[in-house]
């Protein structure tokens, strides 16, 4: 996808709604209310970056050294589903 | 200040009982933190038990560890077995970890006691722990209780300060030196890898670094000598080998450059000029200095690591669905209605953050906010890097004001609330370490300076202190 204009990126309601929706937020109407303006200003207060000019990409700090891929102990299946609403040793979850 | 380590290990030796020294602490504890509130939980249970196994060493005369009897607190975010480990949120509640985070068992492989969990800002969300989740207390500054600890990890701090207790806390932007400076202790947060992250409940992984926290450098040296280190359960711990920091007290400071950072110094305030007091005694003591300026990091590090933190957080917060951990509800509706329902435990400013990361990353506005952030960061750790050419260490105050009134931080705007960081995210961004310093009061209140140094040299942060 192209990235967007400054224009374009103004945050609005039904904007901020699609959001929290990807987000998997409920927000009230007060929420959205106060949200909004706050997230506009913070936006267009960000929005300086787009006057940097950026050559180099991010690295990570460190190189990722891997361990060797072996077996070692692990938690066991009554210990990894206590504290949770499991039964007969599966998680419960709502239904898809 | 005394080491208070070497004080309690040499009280043991002479005969003192760890569990009638912990368990007098404890209760003293469990009464002044209806107050202060700077404990989310206290084992009680599970520090006196390890204080009596304590007593049985000396005892027995086995070998002691290196923190033998020593109250440590541990930031709400660290996962401790068995204790209840929320990083100060309603969406973590019942959560009782079935290990202990790498650092936590580090310090329990030296016989230390670990007495509790500090509060915090929702996930480490804030910079005065006002932002504590929902149902939470939030800690008052152990000089004025009108005003902040700083944040996130605003307990750990106060507690430190008050009850003279090591922590183990926890920084992304500056949630360790921010605190330590606001209460007045030293605060260690080291280059990114340096100690491992596994069993930290993570806000943005590649930020997050665990350090000390102590009245005494001594102290604090001696945490960062036993956490630091490789370990196979993180990935981006570092195998680079750990200095003696405890021998580096005592190596002073001569022919050391400092490098001023003229952005951090704008307006002869008085917090500048109790952190110049402190440059002045490192220059009396043989080291030297010149002005520098670090113009990028000025303008754009609050964008940059507000962007990032807030991107990778809304991706860390997805996992918490209300299903597996801490908080559940009445399993009912699909999965999108459940998940919604759970996440409404979330606090205001945990919410705000996860909007603001999930729009940074959505597509369409990826390219504009999250990559260019992320090469920004480049840019500003390059901008470091070319400073240390000429510099040792950089020096700015820790916080460019002391710790602020409730009053004052509940007129701020988010925004305003963001750019308060102004001189903690520049290291933090670059993954450098940084060792916040008390140099002195101004009206009772503590004020602190930022010591940064190149990846890797916490050992030359630690010379400062031992010097200061």
């Amino acid at each position: 996808m192209p990235t967007t204009t400054k224009q374009q990126r103004v945050v609005d309601a039904p904007l901020l709604r699609k959001v929290a929706a990807n987000a998997r937020l409920s927000l009230t109407e007060e929420e959205i209310k106060l949200f909004l303006p706050q997230m506009k200003e913070i936006l267009a207060t960000f929005s300086v970056l787009d006057q940097v000019k950026t050559t180099a990409a991010w690295q990570p700090m460190q190189a990722t050294e891997l361990r060797e891929d072996k077996a070692a102990a692990s938690l066991a299946q009554e210990e990894a589903l206590q504290g949770t609403a499991a039964t007969k040793g599966y998680i419960k979850g709502p239904r898809v | 200040m005394r080491s208070m380590i070497t004080e309690w290990i040499q009280d043991l030796r002479q005969g003192a009982s760890a569990e009638e020294k912990v368990a007098k602490l404890l209760e003293e504890l469990q009464k002044s933190n209806m107050e202060d509130h700077y404990l989310n939980a206290i084992c009680k249970e599970q520090a006196i038990a390890a204080a009596r196994a304590v007593d049985k060493k000396v005892k027995s005369k086995q070998q002691l560890g290196k923190l033998a009897g020593i109250p440590i607190s541990v930031k709400d975010c660290l996962c401790v077995k068995g204790v209840e480990s929320t990083a100060g949120s309603k969406m973590l509640k019942g959560y009782h970890p079935l290990f202990d985070a790498t650092a936590v068992e580090r310090c329990r492989n030296q016989d230390a006691i670990i007495i509790g969990k500090t509060s915090q800002d929702e996930f480490g969300f804030g910079g005065f722990s006002v932002n504590v989740g929902k149902d939470y207390q939030i800690p008052k500054n152990p000089v004025d209780s009108e005003r902040s600890c700083g944040g996130s990890s605003g307990g750990a701090a106060g507690l430190t300060k008050k009850a003279n207790i090591p922590a183990l806390a926890e920084s992304t932007g500056g949630s360790i030196v921010n605190p330590a400076a606001f209460c007045g202790v030293y605060g260690l947060c080291p280059t990114y890898g340096r100690v491992s992250r596994y069993g930290l409940i993570d806000y943005a992984s590649s930020l997050d670094k665990i350090g000390p926290m102590a009245t005494s450098i001594e102290d604090a040296a001696l945490l960062m000598e036993i956490i630091a280190g490789h370990d196979n359960k993180d990935a981006t711990s570092s195998t680079t080998l750990v200095d003696y920091y405890t021998t580096s007290i005592s190596k002073g400071v001569k022919k050391l450059k400092l490098g001023i950072v003229k952005e951090a110094f704008p307006d002869n305030s008085e917090v500048e000029s109790h952190v110049w007091k402190s440059i002045k005694k490192l220059e009396a003591a043989g080291s030297t200095y010149q002005e520098i300026s670090l113009p990028k990091n000025a303008a754009y590090g609050i964008p940059a690591y507000y962007i990032i933190a807030m991107s990778e957080a809304s991706t860390n917060l997805a996992k918490l669905c209300g299903m597996r951990y801490g908080m559940q509800e009445k399993i009912e509706g699909d999965y999108n209605t459940y998940f919604t329902k759970v996440r409404s435990n979330f606090g205001q400013e945990a919410k705000r953050r996860i909007l603001l990361g999930t729009f940074a990353r959505m597509a369409g506005y990826r390219d504009a906010y999250y990559l260019k952030a992320l090469s920004v960061r480049k840019m500003l750790q390059e901008e470091y890097a070319k400073a240390f050419k000429d510099v040792d260490v950089i020096i700015t105050p820790t916080m460019p004001i002391v710790a602020p009134k409730f009053s004052e931080i509940s007129k701020l705007t988010p925004l305003q609330h963001y750019q308060m960081d102004v001189l903690t995210v520049g290291p933090n961004l670059a993954g450098l370490p940084h060792l916040s310093i008390p140099s002195g009061t101004l009206r009772k209140m503590p004020v602190g300076m930022m010591a940064i140094a190149p990846p890797w040299m916490e050992k030359r942060l630690i010379q400062l202190g031992g010097v200061l």
